[in-house]
């Protein structure tokens, strides 16, 4: 302890350590009964934390490349001390920040945590959880099995599709006109080096973001604490909210433990370019809301090509989405309830049609 | 009952009516001959519809190559004598007409080198061109197995004689019992082969390389394979087999006693899918209907057979043991692998039973117990370190467990002391 101490005093000589802390020391948690909205974000940036330490252990033994991405990855799986438990880890931490970065988005979207002068806060958020589901994409294909290639293919195929840069971005995505080892070596340079920095980039911005805004109380309880002050109840971010976060970070990891352990990450087969695409290719689970809408658009409305169209819609979806708090400037009901509705429906939508997706045939 | 067409009147008027008939016609092709059968009723219409599917119309060839006659004239003269015309071909005179063509290599180099020329040679010897040189016309010619008028290439799946089609061809008559009385032959084959594993190969599978009826009769040559020969037609695709029948005491047994060699077990045309209960002595047993009981070569009967079953179990306990490792998310896939490798000792093993050598077929289960041993053991190795891992995962919750009750205690310690 007395090392710690001489350690602390040593850097606040030189940094003015107390000085740096301060704000964290003042910080405070909003307490009221949706509070526990609040670990979301915190249970994401473990997740991102876990992804973060078991990829840099996977790039020890991943290789990749079409003739070595799959051995590599089962040697890992077999071969390597803990490799199983590592992998595992990643893939379920992968698909569980998705699933968190979801549920937080649209937690904020309910509580209505994007008003101003949150926007920016917001916009970060949600270019984060694009990139989320960038890493999600290109890492789906490195273990280069069978599944992961041809809904790799059908993928960037769908890409393709966009207007007039479609084709250009299908060819940059792929490295060619096909899905090869080239589309492979790029998108493991996506996965390890672009979209990593970008991620960590946005990450810090949205934590000073938080940091410097506060953290947003929902308007209900808002109106109550103005109405009546001393029903107001804060919480100390540190120590008393960080060790909370901390039990939820403890219990993630128990999650994580337990998946990986009981069921460890398939494997599947090594992909086969010239091999028929199997029955019932499917894209990863957070992808499907969109691969069914797409599936189900008619190949022709009116004079236009359906698919286009679908990713139209999409892409103008997604885009007001992250302007979304710009539309609730007046902070009008009329405002409220409309994006409150938008949130209900995007939810129900991406629920069902995920639903439909796995049980359609 | 007298009608036109039988009475003598029909031949003499036909031609002129004929004509009268085809004028319009006439003046829009250059083959009169079609102009006016294209008329005609079954069987002697032919149109141009017909004829133009046929292989010797596209390569350019004509009524006249096979009839004679003068397609380019419109009179009554198209088919007389000064013409060449030789009329309705008589069936002794098909396979001679055929051959004047496709027994000239010169010829036939125009249009196809690679075609062979010596069919007509081939059908001489041929059950149905010896009968037909003996005067029995029933028997088949070039145009009942390919067709008339609109003969496909054998590369065509509508062609008579595409491998897809041949035995419903060879049925047309093999399997009409009205037609084929006076032969002594059966009239079974064609509904035995249909429920073989060969049928099953070629039909069901679309393996066109799977045997048909002129696989092992021939083509041309079409006779049934002698008693000496079977081996021979069998081997010409089951090679391993035939070494190993080489190798039998069988093999001079069956010859001595004027048996058709691998038919003795597995029939002809009706020949299934072989299972080890042919071995047996059950219903599907082939062993016991010459050996007896006790005898040598039942106790090595019995001694294969025994092989064969502890192999199969071996590798059956081997992939429950994998399936619920995999089915436990264990990498496995190496051990599946290895698997193959002793599902193809078995494979083997079974073809060396066609040598009648116990201790060859048990080099073969050897090999495939220490394979299916090696999987059993990867599979194990697999479901302990499953175990292992939830152990680990046992103590690592139990872990996180304390931590967080820890947490706890502390927070309400602070809170309690804040206050």
């Amino acid at each position: 302890m007395r090392l710690l101490v001489r350690v602390r005093d040593w850097l606040d000589e030189r940094f003015h350590w107390a000085d740096l802390i301060g704000p964290l020391k003042k910080k405070t948690v909003p307490v009221h009964k949706l509070s526990y909205w609040y670990f979301l974000g915190g249970i994401t940036l473990f997740l991102f934390i876990i992804q973060v330490c078991t990829g840099i252990l996977l790039l020890l033994y991943y290789r990749p490349g079409a003739n070595e991405a799959f051995e590599s990855v089962q040697y890992i799986m077999t071969r390597v001390q803990f490799g199983w438990l590592v992998r595992s880890i990643h893939s379920w931490a992968a698909n569980l920040m998705i699933l968190t970065a979801f549920t937080h988005m649209f937690s904020v979207v309910f509580l209505r945590a994007y008003r101003r002068p949150r926007e920016l806060t917001w916009v970060s958020g949600m270019l984060l959880l694009f990139l989320v589901m960038g890493f999600g994409f290109s890492g789906y294909l490195l273990p280069w099995n069978t599944l992961a290639f041809f809904a790799t293919k059908v993928g960037t195929e769908i890409t393709g599709q966009v207007p007039l840069i479609g084709h250009s971005l299908m060819v940059f995505l792929r490295g060619g006109e096909e899905v090869t080892g080239a589309t492979l070596t790029r998108f493991f340079g996506f996965h390890v080096a672009v979209l990593p920095g970008l991620t960590t980039l946005l990450i810090l911005v949205h934590l000073a973001l938080v940091q410097y805004f506060g953290i947003s109380v929902p308007p209900g309880v808002e109106a109550r604490w103005s109405a009546a002050p001393a029903e107001a109840r804060q919480m100390k971010f540190f120590p008393n909210f960080f060790l909370r976060e901390l039990m939820a970070w403890y219990i993630a990891l128990a999650v994580l433990g337990a998946l990986a352990a009981i069921r460890p990450w398939e494997l599947g087969a090594k992909a086969d370019p010239f091999a028929p695409a199997p029955a019932g290719i499917r894209p990863e689970w957070y992808f499907m809301f969109m691969f069914q809408t797409l599936k189900k658009i008619p190949a022709k409305v009116w004079f236009l090509d359906g698919e286009v169209i679908g990713i139209l819609v999409f892409g103008i979806a997604a885009f007001v989405w992250l302007l979304l708090p710009f539309f609730d400037q007046a902070g009008s009901g009329r405002a409220k309830k409309l994006i409150t509705g938008a949130g209900v429906f995007a939810l129900t939508y991406i629920i069902a049609m995920t639903l439909y997706g796995y049980m359609a045939k | 009952m007298a009608t036109w067409r039988n009475n003598g009147l029909h031949k003499a008027l036909l031609p002129p009516l004929l004509m009268i008939l085809c004028g319009a016609a006439r003046a829009q092709t250059a083959n009169t001959c079609l102009d006016c059968h294209s008329l005609l009723d079954p069987p002697l219409q032919v149109t141009q519809e017909r004829f133009s599917r046929d292989i010797h119309a596209q390569k350019g060839l004509t009524c006249a190559s096979c009839h004679g006659g003068d397609p380019t004239r419109a009179d009554a003269d198209a088919m007389s004598k000064q013409a060449g015309f030789r009329g309705k071909i008589q069936r002794a005179q098909i396979p001679e007409l055929c051959g004047r063509c496709h027994s000239d290599g010169a010829f036939m180099r125009q249009y196809n080198p690679s075609l062979r020329t010596d069919q007509l040679s081939q059908y001489r010897t041929s059950v149905h061109g010896k009968r037909l040189a003996r005067g029995d016309t029933k028997v088949a010619v070039c145009i009942d197995c390919h067709g008339v008028h609109d003969l496909r290439p054998a590369s065509d799946t509508r062609s008579k004689i595409n491998p897809l089609n041949v035995a419903e061809t060879c049925s047309r008559c093999h399997s009409d019992a009205e037609y084929m009385k006076g032969y002594s032959i059966p009239t079974d084959q064609f509904a035995k082969y249909s429920k073989s594993v060969h049928h099953e190969a070629m039909a069901v599978r679309g393996d066109l390389s799977a045997p048909t009826c002129t696989t092992c009769h021939g083509n041309h040559g079409a006779a049934p394979p002698g008693v000496d020969s079977v081996e021979n037609v069998c081997s010409t695709c089951h090679v391993f087999q035939a070494q190993m029948y080489e190798k039998s005491s069988h093999k001079a047994a069956f010859q001595a006693a004027s048996l058709p060699g691998c038919v003795v077990c597995h029939s002809n045309h009706g020949i299934t899918q072989p299972t080890d209960a042919k071995l047996g002595t059950g219903p599907e047993a082939v062993c016991m209907q010459c050996h007896s009981p006790g005898d040598a070569c039942d106790q090595a009967r019995v001694k294969m057979l025994g092989d064969l079953a502890s192999l199969d179990a071996a590798i059956q306990s081997a992939n429950k043991v994998l399936g619920i490792a995999e089915s436990s998310g264990m990498e496995v896939s190496q051990a599946r692998l290895e698997q193959d490798q002793a599902r193809d000792e078995l494979t083997k093993a079974r073809v060396t039973i066609h040598s009648f050598q116990t201790q060859l077929v048990e080099q073969d289960i050897q090999a495939g117990m220490r394979i299916a041993a090696k999987t059993q053991a990867e599979g194990k190795a697999a479901l302990v370190e499953r175990n292992w891992r939830r152990m680990g995962l046992g103590f690592s919750l139990g872990a996180i467990l304390i931590v967080l009750v820890g947490l706890r205690l502390y927070i309400r310690q602070i809170e309690v002391k804040a206050k």
